[in-house]
């Protein structure tokens, strides 16, 4: 790791005029559970790193007059999931839940989480977000890279796992820069699929800061995320899909379907999303919104599988998000204690 | 004094021997205050980082370390695998391969000095594709691996006037003609890596002349020898010091070029150094275990009983070509007649070391998934197959213990009730269940070691051995084993490890340890006891033969009521302290240890046949391993063993990109490793009837690493139906096996 600058500013202001400062190459930290390790591989060597955890108001989650909930750039992944607020975000909390490492859970944030760099292989051994106009990821192992919004030259996948949730819920997150100079964006217009060097995976700019995301309130409306993840914990899941569907006597009035690990965005499912509006919520519909989620896919080298388990995460997301039964190895009961299970003790 | 009969305590005596007793640094380790390799700063030490090299096989042109000398707080710069100034050109042949050690006085400061060392590459051709062996023949990347045939006797040889070779085509075809049953498949286990959690390294400082080393080693009294040789010293000259390891499976044996390095940096700078290695470099230069890839075909009686097996397998260990040995094929098993052939793969990969089990994982994965193929084809219970081939394996004593073992594993995982024909399982929702077994062996010998024990006359104890506790407990055994036949309690004793200045004790390698350090440490005790024995009869006129260690007291066997506290007795040993030096000979006929066991491993397992994923429900051992010292560290070593073989089985695998024959996935966050909820529930049962039991203590390290993997392996087969024909079971495996099955 390269030596660095620490700064830790008290107020949001402070923090955007050490950011926006030309003449260093700053980064934000906040639970840093993403960044230290880029910094150890040297992927990222900045010259100032900017601690926002001390930053009062951005430690808080409230809720506003119009039953917005506010989550502040600092909070972490375990004190949102243990407020009252993911009760009514169940996509969001089964996510945070799904991340299930205590040490990441406490560290890491919300917002970070949605900030998180790809964790394509390539780009993390140094050879950038586009790893040579993506021929190293067609010609190289590309197991677990996009199948969809793959045609340019970008070809990892939107490492977030909470994003297409808190998409699916509708949030907008606040970003703002020196000057008292404040923008909202919706979630999914954070992200962008960069196609020339330098470019990010993020539409910021030098010296923005995301201070908070806003998910607006979600009164009936169901939700559910679904991951396919190879193993328990903390590690990258292979895909997954969140839904937020409106329905009214079980018909769906309105479906927003996003898909995460599948693109260099978190992926908005739209036709998907807009079939299932008027259709009943059950095992037929789940299929179909699966098959048309990933209808524009082109699977690299290795990587087709990947399409199969989006259609089947898209439709377990619909049933789960529905109460219905998805039939993974979650709903299997545990095994019954035989006689003899656990340690025998003599 | 009479002869010491060295020998263990009859069952019923036994105060501390088979019990379940906590680590004895089992709270330094979880508090956080052991002291690894990794936690040793010296003051004013130098910080080394390791350049590797980017490329899986390439020409070093050149090197320029002019700006990495600038970056302040560098100290020093050591060239490894680089060419000096006018020298050729090092060819490179694997990702990672260390080129230069920058020494500076900050982790930072070598890290950038790292950055900014420019080195001048010729790329070369990479080749990494080791499961592919047409592949590798039309590269030129094959070597033989050995192989051969055996037919059985009763086919009798081939007549004067015919080939020998057209002679055992003919015996093999006829064979496989006459079989009730054949199966065809194809298997396969990647190559994986050593992840130990403390990476390779060491901390070094030269005193006064004498090179003094903390080095993270499962050898610490021969790894003085290593630094010598390359140092061009005497042994007597390097100090090696090991408290704790965090892992090393069998990669720790040795200084490696790093620990060399950190040696003369040393030198040449005068300062100590601690050169560890970084997780990357870890995994891809300090160990990994050989693939095996194999066709095979077997052909078995109408019964289920394997006569005759032909195969062909491949596989690498790096760029030394060599494979998994074919003499552990088929494993376990071994049907009158069989022919077997290896084929190496060169590939631009470091050579592998030994990984826990060396051979066994892969030989028995490759092979016993055949066996449960062959039940899959007949519609009959795998268990049954396995129970009917016990009639012909390689060590026909132990089948009584194989079939023994099974059935109590059986019972374990509630087989009977459990088991359907494969692919015949209930659905619920996308969801089906299987059962699988492995069998397996090991031998266990005690390693060599040699004990020095202490007693004090104010009745204090203390041994020294050149041991190591490779975290399974090491230090806990050797207390257990004084404390038993001192009669005293585990904190009256004070067991001493870890240091080259210690009597030599051998590597901790190959299941060698519990059997070496009770060895030396029951034989220095007995020794010792029949001393202070010999003052005691003196002392309260009786036999020494009738005087027994128990409960902190010398006591008469006679009734007499004659006894005398352990302090009291030691108070007669005089101003100096006892000394006894005891040794054990590897290879020596003992009473105390013995070799070979066997062991069988079954697994319950779910897999989601829409996803692939595959989760254990349950997973038995049963493992046998003559005496048992420490029951909870022995059931500990086990765990840990199903733990690594959920690991090789449904996850790790070291994947080399296609193109370039890099380690892409060497850091921890894409290596994958199973977490806790992966690891369902895990039952041991130590088999320890009195016929194992009675031939003394041997090594369990390995023996439980090995089947655990074609257990999961063949319950999943069992599940679907269908054969995942290469390990690790990843869901995009399981998904393409499905699919090719389905046509």
């Amino acid at each position: 790791m390269k030596n660095f600058e620490y700064a830790q500013p008290r107020t949001e202001q402070e923090a955007v005029a050490l950011l926006a400062d030309q003449s260093k190459h700053s980064v934000v930290l906040a639970g840093g559970t993403d960044l230290i390790s880029l910094m150890k591989r040297s992927v990222i060597t900045p010259d100032r790193v900017v601690n926002i955890a001390e930053i009062s108001g951005l430690q808080r989650i409230q809720r506003d007059e119009h039953g917005s909930i506010w989550v502040g750039a600092a909070v972490s992944l375990q004190s949102f999931l243990e407020s009252s607020y993911t009760t009514e975000l169940a996509a969001a909390q089964q996510i945070i839940q799904g991340i299930a490492s205590l040490q990441l859970q406490a560290q890491g944030t919300v917002v970070g989480e949605l900030l998180r760099r790809p964790m394509c292989w390539y780009f993390r051994s140094g050879h950038g977000l586009l790893a040579q106009q993506g021929r190293m990821v067609v010609e190289g192992d590309n197991r677990y890279h996009a199948i969809l919004g793959n045609r340019r030259s970008a070809k990892f996948v939107n490492p977030s796992r909470l994003a297409p949730a808190l998409i699916a819920a509708g949030a907008f997150v606040r970003i703002i820069k020196p000057g008292n100079d404040e923008r909202f964006l919706e979630l999914e217009s954070l992200y962008q699929t960069p196609d020339q060097d330098g470019q990010t995976e993020n539409v910021l700019t030098q010296g923005e800061l995301v201070t908070h995301v806003m998910i607006p309130a979600q009164r009936d409306r169901l939700s559910a995320a679904y991951e396919i993840r190879h193993g328990e914990g903390p590690d990258q899941p292979l895909v997954s899909a969140a839904v937020g569907i409106q329905a009214e006597r079980g018909i769906v009035r309105e479906a927003t379907v996003v898909l995460g690990q599948v693109a260099p965005i978190p992926w908005m499912a739209v036709e998907a999303a807009r079939n299932l509006v008027g259709q009943p919520l059950n095992e037929q519909t789940a299929t179909t919104a699966g098959i048309e989620a990933v209808a524009g896919a082109l699977p690299l080298s290795g990587n087709e599988y990947k399409i199969q388990l989006t259609q089947v995460a898209v439709k377990r997301a619909v049933l789960r998000a529905a109460g219905l039964e998805c039939g993974g190895l979650e709903c299997q009961p545990p095994l019954e204690q035989d006689h003899h299970s656990g340690p025998l003790m003599v | 004094m009479a002869e010491v009969d060295y020998r263990w305590p009859e069952n019923h005596k036994m105060r501390w021997i088979g019990k379940r007793v906590d680590r004895l640094d089992g709270l330094e380790k979880s508090g956080g205050t052991a002291k690894y390799t990794y936690d040793v700063n010296l003051p004013n030490q130098l910080i080394v980082r390791g350049l590797g090299c980017p490329h899986a096989h390439c020409n070093v042109l050149a090197v320029d370390i002019s700006e990495a000398e600038k970056v302040p707080g560098v100290v020093y710069i050591h060239r490894l695998n680089a060419p000096g100034p006018n020298d050729d050109p090092v060819e490179i042949r694997a990702d990672g391969t260390l080129l230069v050690a920058v020494a500076a006085e900050n982790e930072a400061a070598a890290a950038e000095g790292v950055s900014k060392v420019k080195v001048q590459y010729k790329l070369l051709d990479a080749f990494t594709a080791d499961h592919d062996l047409q592949s590798a023949e039309a590269n030129g990347r094959t070597k033989p691996a050995g192989g051969g045939i055996e037919l059985d006797e009763a086919l009798g040889e081939p007549g004067d006037d015919e080939d020998e070779e057209e002679w055992e085509n003919k015996v093999m075809q006829h064979l496989f003609d006459t079989s009730a049953h054949v199966v065809e498949g194809e298997y396969g286990i990647d190559s994986i890596t050593h992840c130990c959690l403390e990476p390779h390294g060491a901390t070094v400082h030269w005193v006064d002349g004498k090179l003094k080393v903390y080095l993270s080693t499962q050898n610490v009294s021969q790894a003085d020898d290593g630094f010598a040789g390359a140092l061009e010293i005497t042994a007597d000259d390097v100090d090696v010091t090991c408290d704790y390891i965090g892992g090393g499976f069998g990669s720790k044996f040795q200084p490696n070029y790093w620990g060399i390095a950190a040696a003369e940096i040393s030198k040449v700078t005068g300062r100590p150094v601690k050169f560890m290695l970084t997780r990357d470099q870890e995994l891809k230069i300090a160990g990994n275990r050989p693939s095996g890839y194999i066709k095979v075909k077997l052909g078995a009686d109408a019964n289920g009983v394997v006569r005759v097996w032909d195969s062909l397998h491949w596989g690498t260990s790096g760029f030394n070509g060599s494979t998994v040995a074919v003499g552990n094929i088929p494993y376990v098993f071994r049907p009158k007649s069989f022919r077997r052939k290896a084929t190496g793969i060169v590939t631009d990969n470091e050579p592998s070391v030994a990984w826990r089990a060396p051979n066994h994982p892969q030989a028995c994965a490759i092979t016993q998934t055949a066996y449960d193929d062959l039940a899959a084809k007949m519609g009959v219970d795998s268990l049954d197959i396995f129970l009917r081939n016990l009639e012909n394996i390689d060590t026909p004593e132990k089948a009584p213990v194989y079939a023994e073992q099974l059935r109590i594993a059986a019972d374990l995982i509630n087989w009977r009730k459990h088991w359907h024909p494969h692919g015949k399982g209930k659905k619920s929702g996308a969801v089906v269940e299987g059962l699988g077994i492995g069998i397996h062996k090991w031998a266990g010998t005690a390693n060599s070691s040699n004990c020095l024990l202490k007693i004090h006359a104010d009745g204090g104890v203390e041994s020294y051995c050149g041991t190591q506790d490779l975290g399974t407990g090491t230090r806990t055994v050797c207390a257990m084993v004084l404390a038993e036949t001192f009669g005293l309690t585990l904190d009256e004793v004070k067991v001493n490890i870890g240091s080259s200045t210690y009597p030599f004790s051998g590597a901790s390698g190959g299941s060698t340890t519990v059997g070496a350090v009770t060895e030396s440490h029951r034989r220095a005790a007995q020794d010792a006891l029949a001393k202070v024995l010999d003052l005691v009869a003196k002392k309260l006129d009786v036999s020494a033969d009738i005087l027994d260690a128990v409960g902190g007291k010398i006591v008469a066997r006679d009734y007499s009521g004659k006894e005398m506290t352990w302090k009291q007795a030691c108070s007669l040993i005089g101003i100096q302290p006892l000394e006894v030096n005891s040794s054990y000979a590897r290879g020596t006929a003992s009473p105390l240890s013995s070799e070979n066991v066997a062991g069988c491993q079954m697994a319950h397992v779910a897999v989601d046949t829409e996803t692939g994923q595959v989760k254990i429900k349950r997973m038995v051992a049963v493992q046998d391993m003559g005496l048992i010292i420490n029951r909870k560290t022995a059931e500990s070593q086990i765990y840990g063993a199903m733990i690594m073989s959920i690991a090789a089985a449904l996850f790790e695998q070291r994947i080399n990109d296609p193109k370039t024959g890099v380690f892409v996935n060497s850091e921890l966050a894409d290596y994958r490793l199973p977490r806790l909820g992966d690891i369902g529930n895990l039952v041991v049962h130590l088999h320890e009837p009195e016929s194992e039991r009675a031939r003394g203590v041997i090594g369990l390290g390995e023996p439980p690493a090995i089947s655990g993997c074609t257990a999961i392996s063949n319950a999943v087969c069992n599940a679907l139906g269908v054969r995942v024909p290469t390990i690790p079971l990843t869901p995009k495996r399981v998904l393409d096996a499905l699919r090719t099955a389905k046509g």
